[in-house]
């Protein structure tokens, strides 16, 4: 049995790394490596949200389906409820996802077309609990529909009778109906409407509460993930940059490009958005194939010297409630 | 007379459905050096009214009404008449930088393009005005990545060669499509931070389409919310932000997470966005408004001047009073 104090999930100095053969390149010429996650580390407790943020191309993707397996890691470990799943085999894995639960990014390219939502939603069940009788299916599927804000009578409809809020509804329910201890939602509310967003993020505030779910919340903008983590870990080109509780990350970001991401997001009061006098990032995030040397940020790092071009910065403690990878930090 | 004056701006599509008004009776005016931003979710019409003004619309698609470039009606005009006035007069940039540039052309062409064609420039001089112009946007080492492909550049850069080539022959009016949607929010910033500083140095009228209300905030003089292809609330920026008086306005401010608001739970807008082909008879949001009376179903609210507020003209059936107690409810629901 596994303590209260003890996380669910502990993924340490995880890295996936890609091989690629660039554009023309002779079939012999050796493929180079891109390093979409390189050494990232944290901690899931029962029932808590942790926030992954950054801009795109930082990973956090990846770092998803690495979670899952869904891509394999290069290397570092993954422990789920005291298990050790490096070099588990797909069995082993297969038992893990019962508990462990992804909703995607695209809520229409996610569902199956040609499936119905009855036998979307009853897929999970099908693959885990294989010898359970049609009735009993189709009763969680009605339950879970309810939960998830659909109703009964849409229950043999297709994918693209719905709207992008009702098919990440769907894609919520799927998730949902193994009741898993953990979901990975990979930029859930990205591809809807300001007004859609909020009744999602809502609903998963809300069904996290009464079913007790840890969150793996990802999300491109700070602004976002506010309102559903307890904790924030902010990425940029693979690499941590920074650890936080929120109310900490908030108040006093201790990373330059936390508090970059913090200062660029508008802020729809036109008094407080006309006064702001924000810090711009210069240029645009190097390419992963050839990372700055020392510190990955220090290209766009309003702060840099010249020690950041040489020291790799470790995530470290500054204190109870953040952690930040930066010498100056 | 304005700049540019929309009058009565209409857009309708001819689908197998039947004829589909995706755009009714848009007004607006604008002058030099102003920016209206015109706010809404999908299907509200937003990019279809600036696309009709540009003689842009799809083939099964008409407009009806008048906006007129300094009192000539664009609506109007013959295509070789307009070619003269968009890009030139009046220019765009669109929301995909990367679908919205000829990926078979280098940057240099696609620019030195627009100004033989307007200016009547020989290339080598439109080469220099287009390096001189890439400076402006702050790309690095122009004169050397003006010889490049649109694919070499990232999508931040690639949104300030759209922006530069829009500026080209120094338009008096651009029009700005979701200018930054696709990108980043470190590069957001920098794309706005570019087009206030373009503003005060040429004097530009900007009308700036999006979603988000946090982009309007820091950029716009007058706002207008669409619903459904219908103006909900129209006015200057500080009435629509500190008082909105339809409950569309208060719905959309509450949605939006903020950075400044202590972590309530958002204020949600129930239902979906409108489908077109199926409008209701009365207010295009009486099926989402949680105050929506059976008036408001059934009969379309006219667009009239706010009894408070002159400045703002608002289409709801509803008094202020009630819109505002609505507002203070959602606030209080933190």
């Amino acid at each position: 049995m596994l303590e209260a104090a003890q996380p669910i999930l502990s993924v340490r100095d995880l890295k996936v790394h890609f091989k690629v053969k660039a554009g023309g390149a002779w079939p012999w010429s050796p493929a180079r490596t891109l390093k979409a996650v390189d050494g990232v580390s944290f901690d899931i407790h029962a029932g808590e949200t942790l926030g992954v943020v950054g801009e795109s191309g930082c990973g956090k993707s990846t770092l998803a389906r690495a979670v899952l397996n869904l891509i394999p890691a290069t290397a570092g470990s993954i422990v789920w409820m005291g298990q050790e799943m490096t070099g588990a085999s797909s069995q082993a894995w297969l038992a893990v996802r019962k508990d462990i639960q992804m909703i995607f990014q695209d809520p229409l390219a996610s569902l199956d077309p040609r499936m119905t939502i009855a036998q979307i939603i009853a897929e999970p069940l099908r693959t885990h609990h294989a010898g359970m009788p049609d009735d009993e299916v189709m009763k969680r599927v009605k339950a879970m529909m309810g939960r998830v804000g659909l109703t009964a009578q849409q229950i043999n409809r297709y994918p693209h009778e719905f709207s992008g809020g009702q098919c990440q509804r769907i894609g919520i329910a799927r998730a949902l109906i193994l009741e898993p201890k953990l979901i990975i939602c990979d930029e859930p509310v990205s591809a809807l409407d300001v007004s859609i967003q909020a009744q999602i993020i809502n609903l998963l505030k809300e069904l996290q509460k009464s079913m007790g779910l840890a969150l793996i919340f990802i999300a491109h903008d700070l602004a976002v993930v506010k309102h559903i983590s307890d904790r924030i870990l902010v990425m940029y080109l693979g690499h941590e940059m920074e650890v936080a509780q929120k109310k900490a990350l908030y108040a006093t970001p201790r990373h330059p490009y936390t508090q970059a991401l913090l200062w660029a997001i508008p802020i729809p009061d036109p008094a407080l958005e006309r006064k702001k006098v924000i810090q711009l990032l210069h240029g645009d995030l190097p390419s992963p194939m050839a990372p700055p040397s020392g510190c990955v940020f220090r290209t766009r790092c309003p702060l840099a010297i010249e020690r950041c071009a040489q020291e790799v910065p470790e995530l470290r403690r500054l204190n109870e409630q953040s952690e930040a990878a930066c010498l100056l930090a | 007379m304005s700049l540019i004056e929309v009058k009565d701006l209409g857009v309708q599509f001819q689908t197998r459905d039947g004829l589909i008004y995706a755009v009714n009776g848009i007004n607006f005016a604008l002058e030099r050096g102003q920016t209206l931003g015109i706010v809404g979710e999908s299907g509200s019409g937003k990019s279809q009214s600036v696309l009709a003004m540009m003689g842009l619309l799809a083939n099964n698609g008409k407009a009806t009404g008048q906006a007129l470039y300094q009192g000539q009606d664009l609506l109007a005009m013959k295509p070789a008449e307009l070619n003269k006035i968009r890009g030139n007069r009046v220019a765009m940039i669109f929301q995909d930088p990367m679908t919205s540039l000829n990926p078979y052309l280098t940057v240099e062409r696609q620019m030195t393009e627009v100004l033989q064609l307007h200016k009547g420039l020989d290339r080598k001089s439109a080469r220099a005005r287009s390096v001189a112009l890439l400076d402006a946007v702050k790309i690095p080492e122009a004169a050397r990545r003006i010889a490049m492909y649109p694919h070499e550049f990232s999508g931040g850069m690639r949104q300030r060669v759209m922006i530069a080539m829009a500026l080209l022959c120094e338009p008096e009016v651009l029009i700005a499509d979701e200018p930054t949607t696709a990108l980043d929010v470190t590069v957001q910033a920098q794309i706005i931070a570019l087009l206030r500083d373009l503003q005060r140095d040429f004097g530009t009228a900007i009308v700036m389409i999006t979603h988000d209300l946090g982009v309007v905030a820091g950029l716009c003089d007058e706002v207008m919310v669409l619903y459904g292809g219908r103006v909900m609330e129209q006015g200057d920026a500080n009435s629509i932000f500190y008082s909105a008086s339809h409950p569309y306005t208060v719905g959309l401010l509450g949605a939006i997470p903020r950075l400044d608001a202590e972590d309530e739970a958002l204020v949600a807008i129930p239902g979906a966005p409108p489908n077109m082909a199926r409008q209701p008879k009365g207010c295009p949001f009486s099926e989402r408004c949680t105050l929506a009376s059976e008036q408001c179903r059934e009969v379309l609210p006219a667009l009239l001047a706010a009894e408070n507020n002159p400045a703002v003209r608002r289409a709801c059936h509803k008094s202020i009073q009630t819109v505002s107690e609505l507002a203070a409810k959602g606030v209080s629901h933190a």
